[in-house]
């Protein structure tokens, strides 16, 4: 292994065998000369440091700011997305859902974890696992309720269960109290939670 | 194939634990994992749908019991060794013992890193017009292949309507079989939560899908 991992204070012993077979596995591909643990260092470094929830955080408050932005935003995500040249670069079929008085969107991948990376990061743990995947296409208000999260009983749930390659972002109401925020002020309300759907934006002047 | 993976509309998994101020990674293993699949890939070792289907095919009691990237540890090395690029004594011997094979586009360069931060593009020319419009009425088939597909099982025979429409795409259920592209048309298809669950069913909710036209009939 390369000197560039950063908590290596455990004693070999201690490491679990799977931790053990990740490193023979890297130390193979790395012999037979089919990876560069520097362009894997690099992939981890984005993953860490670059791509979050603050992409889709600036997306929003920008749609929350700018009409014309919020109408192509809806229209063709990756392709308003991509004019903003400081947000992250976004492939395609990036499709941004929103959510109105009437409706309420959630975005789930049953079958795997497919997520918006290059908007909101790589999937929490629970987005990945077993209760999520499984209930929210059926009980999505009993997941909500997992999170602490109410919809009243007469808004509509949609839930985009992500099949295919197309990504889905929800973009949520711009709370109430926020008239004449900057973009950047509105961008700090917006949390990745509420941009899959399980969760609001903060409220103005609550803890951050 | 009808897995554990699928895991739409099943009961018995318990809450959601949403954890607070989580980690991008949990272990740094998680990290290495994630790249060597990443890296891998752009490669040409595999495509996306062959590498879900690795996944998909883990024993169901091992998908069950394995953390997230767990799965992606087990799913990689087995592919690996069955598409030739590793053999079973590499993996013994925790070294190069057997001579490496070509990879498609070469190795993953450092400076090459940021090209793959962007999602890959799987829209493709239409060989054929699309059979459904938008709000036409649709059935998911009832089908249920051995390999990979992505039609979960809890829309299929139910009919829905069709919403959007995203042009055609690399269809996977092709693809993870290294059969070739076979782009089809992809549609949004709604359905109604009852339709899916029943008369006791939220009567608010709607559940769409991304469905290629193979898994659609008219309704």
């Amino acid at each position: 292994m390369s000197d560039h991992h950063h908590h290596h204070d455990h004693d070999h012993s201690e490491l679990s065998e799977t931790e053990l077979r990740v490193r023979a596995l890297e130390t193979i591909l790395t012999e037979k000369g089919y990876v560069e643990p520097a362009a894997l260092d690099a992939i981890i470094e984005a993953y860490e440091t670059r791509i979050g929830p603050h992409n889709g955080a600036r997306v929003v408050a920008k749609a929350w700011s700018d009409p014309a932005f919020k109408k192509a935003l809806l229209e063709d995500g990756s392709k308003a997305i991509g004019t903003l040249g400081h947000v992250s670069r976004v492939g395609d079929h990036l499709v941004v859902v929103e959510n109105t008085p009437q409706r309420h969107n959630m975005v789930v991948c049953t079958l795997c974890s497919c997520y918006p990376w290059e908007m909101l990061g790589l999937p929490p743990v629970w987005y990945k696992a077993a209760p999520y995947r499984s209930r929210a296409v059926k009980d999505p208000r009993g997941v909500l309720a997992d999170f602490g999260v109410q919809v009243a009983r007469e808004i509509e749930i949609r839930v985009w269960d992500s099949t295919a390659e197309t990504r889905f972002l929800v973009l949520p109401m711009r709370p109430d109290g926020t008239d004449g925020w900057s973009e950047e002020q509105l961008a700090g309300l917006v949390t990745r939670d509420s941009m899959i759907g399980t969760g609001f934006p903060k409220a103005p002047g609550a803890p951050s | 194939m009808n897995g554990v993976h699928d895991m739409g509309g099943m009961d018995g998994f318990g809450k959601v634990e949403p954890e607070p101020n989580e980690p991008v990674f949990h272990e740094e293993w998680e990290s290495r994992v994630l790249a060597m699949v990443r890296a891998m890939g752009a490669a040409g070792a595999f495509n996306i749908d062959t590498s879900r289907f690795y996944r998909e095919t883990i024993p169901p009691h091992v998908y069950l019991s394995s953390s997230y990237y767990t799965k992606w540890f087990l799913g990689l090395e087995e592919m690996l060794v069955e598409k030739g690029y590793l053999t079973r004594e590499d993996v013994a011997a925790g070294h190069a013992v057997q001579p490496a094979k070509a990879l498609k586009h070469g190795r993953l360069e450092r400076d090459d890193v940021e090209r793959i931060m962007v999602r890959g593009k799987f829209a493709r020319p239409a060989p054929v017009p699309a059979k459904f419009r938008i709000g036409d009425r649709v059935r998911a088939k009832n089908i249920h292949p051995a390999t990979h597909t992505r039609l979960p099982r809890y829309v299929r025979g139910h009919a829905g309507v069709v919403e959007l429409n995203h042009g055609c795409h690399v269809f996977p259920d092709s693809a993870a079989m290294e059969l070739g592209e076979n782009p089809q048309w992809l549609y949004t298809v709604v359905f109604e939560g009852r339709d899916l669950w029943g008369a006791d069913g939220d009567p608010t909710l709607k559940v769409s899908i991304d469905a290629f036209e193979p898994y659609l009939d008219p309704a």
